[in-house]
């Protein structure tokens, strides 16, 4: 322990006042807007709170009674299976591209590293939403770029084909909007681990006359573990909960009832039609799903600060 | 043999890195064309592939025309929200990192898997609650009511980050500096704090870019058009003048990211290293 001097010298329950005291605005601001309205959304969940609510009648406790409607309701196991299609979809092609790109770059010559450095930098940086509009807009129907470079290039005529109307088309989009912002921030740290492994290992197996997809599976693959899981995890999170995306796409064209997933259908269920109660039960679901993923993330966290 | 192998890597690599750059870049080389293309011209079977009848004319619509969705109020709302995010999650979020980094007391260990937790809570499941929150004090389409929902959501991740900085200031320096007659609150203003200067930068950029890009929250807490930030104004505008004006939309989009693009590249790689910590380092 390279405790200070001056820090040894203070009892522990002086040191434990001064911690709570610098912590103390950060647990305020925390306890007032995530703590208690996460405590009264749970309340919430095991409230009838619709319209009438909203008006002023007085919530009534109806138990697991929303809960019992959520699960036992087609649509909600429609969106949720959706969800996580969509998730999964997304999470596999975004760690496949990602860590083809980080391969790809630690093969080039570095003015050609560089270069490809910023084009990700550039991707990744683009606002959720705007990047969202502006492939809407890519994706146009009547004048987008996409639809007159197809043409252009296949003979075959697209210019006028509707991306957005079709579901599966739609979530087609979709992936290629969140893969396309996705994959810098795998691509580069996967990229940062593969300058870690030390050149030895790399030659001693260029020796042993393994091959290039033999060197990964064997040598890459094991030692870059780690970083594989905790980026996984964090794009399991992230693809779980996506909003912006989808919402704005259906903004765009596109049905809502076939297009929702978990993060939109509990803004529709609430805020869309007016049934607190039951948007409440699904965010409940919703979060503990996010904290069981969330587990391994933190303990491996925690892990890395003690050591 | 070897050689010609080695000349094939090479053109092969420069292939990809060029498809892998132009795949990146386009979309956004493409938003810039249409902005500084004529709105008449963007709505012909054939784009113009780069601007070759340049123009301002579409930013004078985002910024003038006072029929649309006006933008002035909006880049004021989200100017004021994110410098007050920025200004009191930096604050707190320094105070905390002190105490995480430098004192070992009782419940820190619960605190930061707290923090952790909180993170990896989805603005999704917080909107009705929240709703009802702000509502109840009277705080919606304000900018107050918006700040405080972005410091709070903002918080655990500076704080982390910001614990890496400190942790990253031996504190024998501070040591040797109270030796030479500093007091403490001397040495760690000006050895501490001036390292810790990049640290905090990066921080306060990362608190930027979160409230300056987030959109759900702010599309359901602050919906009213005087009170609309950015990204719901520019949704709210490409809504009205969708298929008229894809130009405009285009500018007002530009507006919107140029900031964002410019201090994101400053910070990236302290970003990602605290998101990934300890992974990177194996």
């Amino acid at each position: 322990m390279s405790r200070g001097v001056a820090m040894t010298s203070q009892p522990a329950s002086k040191r434990g006042r001064i911690s709570w005291f610098l912590l103390f605005p950060t647990l305020a601001i925390l306890a007032v807007v995530i703590g208690w309205p996460l405590i009264n959304l749970i309340l919430l969940s095991f409230q009838e709170f619709g319209r009438a609510q909203i008006f002023g009648a007085p919530p009534e406790f109806v138990g697991l009674g929303n809960y019992q409607k959520i699960l036992g309701d087609e649509a909600f196991w429609r969106v949720m299976q959706r969800s996580v299609i969509f998730a999964a979809v997304n999470v596999v092609a975004t760690m496949t591209l990602g860590t083809l790109v980080a391969i790809l770059m630690q093969h080039m010559v570095k003015p050609m590293r560089y270069v490809v450095q910023a084009g990700l930098l550039v991707a990744w940086a683009m606002p959720q939403l705007t990047a969202v509009i502006v492939w809407g807009w890519m994706f146009n129907t009547q004048y987008g770029v996409l639809n007159y470079l197809i043409t252009e290039i296949t003979g075959v005529d697209f210019i006028g084909h509707s991306w957005l109307s079709n579901p599966l088309s739609f979530f087609a989009v979709a992936t290629v909007i969140i893969t396309w912002q996705s994959v810098p921030f795998v691509a580069l740290t996967i990229y940062a681990g593969l300058t870690q492994i030390p050149k030895e290992m790399v030659e001693a197996a260029l020796l042993d006359g393994a091959s290039g997809w033999q060197r990964f599976w064997q040598l890459t693959a094991p030692l870059l573990r780690p970083i594989f899981t905790i980026v996984t995890i964090l794009q399991i999170i992230w693809d779980l909960r996506v909003f912006t995306q989808i919402y704005a796409l259906q903004g765009l064209g596109g049905l809502r009832e076939e297009t929702s997933t978990l993060g939109v259908y509990i803004y529709l269920t609430s805020l869309g039609s007016g049934e607190f109660g039951m948007g409440g039960a699904i965010a409940v679901i919703m979060v503990v799903v996010m904290a069981v993923i969330s587990v391994y993330y933190v303990r491996r966290t925690l892990k890395d600060m003690d050591s | 043999m070897a050689t010609r192998f080695k000349r094939l890597k090479l053109v092969l690599g420069i292939l990809a890195g060029l498809v892998i750059f132009v795949m990146s870049v386009f979309p956004v080389y493409w938003m810039l064309n249409t902005a500084f293309t004529p709105n008449g011209y963007t709505r012909r079977s054939e784009p113009l592939l780069y601007p070759a009848l340049f123009t301002w004319e579409n930013f004078q619509t985002v910024l003038f025309d006072e029929e649309q969705t006006p933008f002035w109020p909006a880049l004021m709302n989200s100017l004021s929200v994110t410098l007050i995010t920025v200004v009191f999650a930096l604050l707190f979020a320094f105070l905390s990192a002190l105490a995480l980094a430098r004192f070992k007391f009782m419940g820190r260990k619960t605190m930061i898997v707290v923090l952790l937790f909180i993170q990896m809570i989805p603005g999704e499941a917080m909107i009705v609650s929240l709703y009802r929150q702000l509502d109840s004090w009277q705080l919606l389409n304000s900018v107050i009511g918006l700040s405080l929902v972005y410091v709070a959501t903002v918080l655990p991740f500076t704080i982390w980050m910001l614990r890496g900085f400190v942790v990253g200031v031996p504190e024998e320096l501070e040591e040797a500096a109270m030796i030479d007659g500093c007091t403490r609150m001397q040495a760690f203003r000006k050895v501490t704090f001036p390292l810790l200067a990049p640290g905090l930068v990066a921080t306060g950029v990362f608190g930027f870019i979160q409230a300056w890009n987030e959109f759900l929250l702010a599309l359901v807490v602050n919906s009213r058009p005087e009170a609309m930030t950015l990204p719901v104004w520019l949704r709210t505008y490409q809504q009205v003048t969708n298929e008229t004006d894809w130009a405009a939309i285009m500018a007002g989009s530009t507006l919107m990211t140029l900031p964002v693009l410019i201090f994101f590249i400053i910070v990236q790689s302290r970003m990602t290293s605290g998101l990934v910590a300890g992974a990177v380092k194996g």
